[in-house]
């Protein structure tokens, strides 16, 4: 169980309690996620092959490409997007995706913030 | 910390300018929230990434703005799209994408902003001055605008972007503000051969090395005696910005804003300076490198970011009249097609076989052979990062020459040096 009161809300959505997966390198949701299956489509990346559909996803760090947001945005009008998102630190590209998705009237899952030293701890209930 | 508006950006958000604005607004506002920025500024440009089809959301969020009656308040260029208006080249996109992805090109058109579809708007005449604020999306163009122009902008993901042109505000922090702009690190490539830092691999790869020790920080490079001139700036700073979550480099005695160490610092400390030896540049050249098969290639791509006339002179000079004999694909936009259509430069090229990709790219959309193992060599660190991911297809890295004999001879080509 996830304890989301030891996390900060970046964007509001429901507490939902769901299989984590704790993300091991930062990513790039653009070339790194594939927006019609939810796959983790980089080959270079530790969880690749892996898919990010209804998980509690802990995300250690984001790199790369600006069009993150355009992928989570399709993540979530797909209704395949992560059950729950916990970010290491804000970022303002990724979670467009949700303020833009909320923006259009779509059903969304929330964001928290939460040291990433925490991360492994946090997945697993403790 | 709360978000402080000035009255006419309430009136904006409370629809004074129409339901469009008032949405863009309402956009640019919450993630200034999100990014505890104390307040927004006025942006003089910016550069649009949000036109490019990644599937239907996208298309139904700029149909929205259009909807509302949304214009753009400043000059927006256009990043890439999903298709070849140009005609130039054949994109394999099944027929809904394909209308989805010109609904979105045209609604970005609707919405006031300017054809340019390049991800290289610094070479299509978009050059905004040193130290005005702006704000630009695509990674490439980010990292250009703010390292080598010395413009000031964050990194603006899909849909901020207009958002930003929309209002003409962009959320005040990061990388508009000085004091985020000096470097905290410094990479040393002192030690590496002269012969090597001036190779054309160089900067692919430092860039690629830059990126992945960079982090978001912003760093400096110290140790390039000659300016290593605007395209070899233009590849390190896309492959850094694909390996890392790069918006700012200096490069020392280079770049605008690091003049000498005591600028680009700010007099601050540095955290650490790392010197690059020779065999982690060979390591970082090897790591660009997928492909498992080194035996054959099915096909080249060039142009990431999109190839400058300079560019397309040099790829014609390479190929000196011979006949490729694997599928070559050459990048651009209409700024340079424009050029090299008006002296002669494309036809002779694609006479060689290059097959010239306007307006989009060979990453973004389907216009690669659909293949599973198939090889795609590349002198670019951007495509080197994501054609794994977006085509299937693994990738061999090499420089422009390499890619130019490996299509020749229908087989990879490689010098075996470290630094051809």
């Amino acid at each position: 169980m996830f304890d989301y009161s030891k996390a900060k809300v970046l964007v509001p959505g429901p507490e939902v309690q769901a299989e984590p997966l704790v993300l091991t390198a930062p990513i790039s949701f653009w070339g790194g996620v594939d927006p019609k299956t939810s796959m983790i489509a980089d080959v270079r990346h530790q969880q690749h092959g892996m898919e990010i559909k209804g998980r509690v996803l802990f995300i250690p760090g984001t790199i790369g490409s600006s069009s993150a947001s355009a992928i989570l945005l399709e993540l979530v009008h797909r209704r395949i997007a992560p059950a729950a998102l916990v970010l290491h630190e804000p970022d303002a590209i990724l979670l467009l995706g949700l303020i833009v998705a909320r923006e259009m009237g779509w059903e969304i899952p929330g964001a928290w913030q939460l040291d990433r030293a925490e991360f492994p701890a946090a997945a697993a209930g403790s | 910390m709360t978000l402080e508006l000035t009255q006419d950006e309430k009136d904006m958000l409370f629809g004074a300018q129409g339901e469009g604005a008032a949405m863009a607004l309402r956009i640019v506002a919450e993630t200034a929230r999100l990014m505890s920025a104390p307040s927004l500024i006025p942006v003089k440009s910016a550069h649009i990434d949000g036109a490019l089809y990644h599937g239907d959301s996208g298309t139904l969020f700029a149909e929205r703005l259009v909807e509302f009656g949304a214009k753009v308040s400043i000059r927006a260029t256009l990043n890439v799209g999903g298709l070849d208006l140009m005609g130039c080249s054949k994109v394999n996109l099944p027929p809904h994408e394909r209308e989805m992805a010109g609904r979105m090109m045209r609604a970005y058109i609707a919405l006031g902003c300017e054809p340019t579809w390049t991800c290289a708007p610094y070479q299509a005449g978009h050059r905004p001055a040193l130290g005005s604020d702006v704000a630009w999306g695509e990674s490439n163009a980010v990292v250009f605008c703010n390292s080598v122009l010395g413009a000031r902008t964050n990194r603006y993901g899909d849909f901020l972007d207009i958002a930003c042109a929309i209002s003409g505000r962009a959320p005040n922090y990061g990388l508009h503000l000085a004091e985020n702009r000096r470097a905290v690190f410094a990479v040393d490539v002192s030690a590496l051969p002269a012969a090597l830092l001036i190779s054309e691999i160089a900067f692919p790869v430092l860039g690629s090395l830059f990126g992945r020790l960079a982090g978001t920080s912003v760093g400096v490079v110290t140790g390039i005696n000659t300016h290593p001139g605007e395209d070899a700036l233009k590849a390190f700073g896309a492959a850094a910005a694909s390996t890392g979550g790069v918006g700012l480099f200096h490069i020392l005695g280079v770049t605008p804003e690091a003049p000498d160490l005591e600028t680009a610092t700010g007099g601050g400390p540095l955290r650490e300076t790392i010197k690059v030896s020779e065999a982690m540049f060979t390591d970082t050249k090897r790591r660009l490198a997928t492909a498992e098969v080194t035996d054959r290639i099915d096909a080249v791509a060039i142009g990431s970011p999109h190839l400058s006339v300079a560019e397309f002179d040099k790829l014609a000079a390479l190929i000196s009249g011979r006949k490729l004999s694997i599928p070559f694909f050459a990048c651009t936009g209409r700024h340079a097609l424009k050029e090299i259509e008006a002296n002669g430069l494309r036809k002779s090229l694609e006479a060689g076989g290059v097959t010239i990709v306007a307006d989009t790219c060979v990453v973004v959309t389907p216009i690669l052979k659909d293949m599973s193992g198939g090889v795609l060599m590349t002198n670019s660190g951007k495509f080197a990062q994501y054609a794994p991911g977006n085509t299937g297809y693994g990738v061999v890295f090499g420089s422009m020459a390499e890619c130019v004999e490996s299509a020749v001879a229908g087989r990879p080509v490689l010098s075996g040096a470290a630094h051809v």
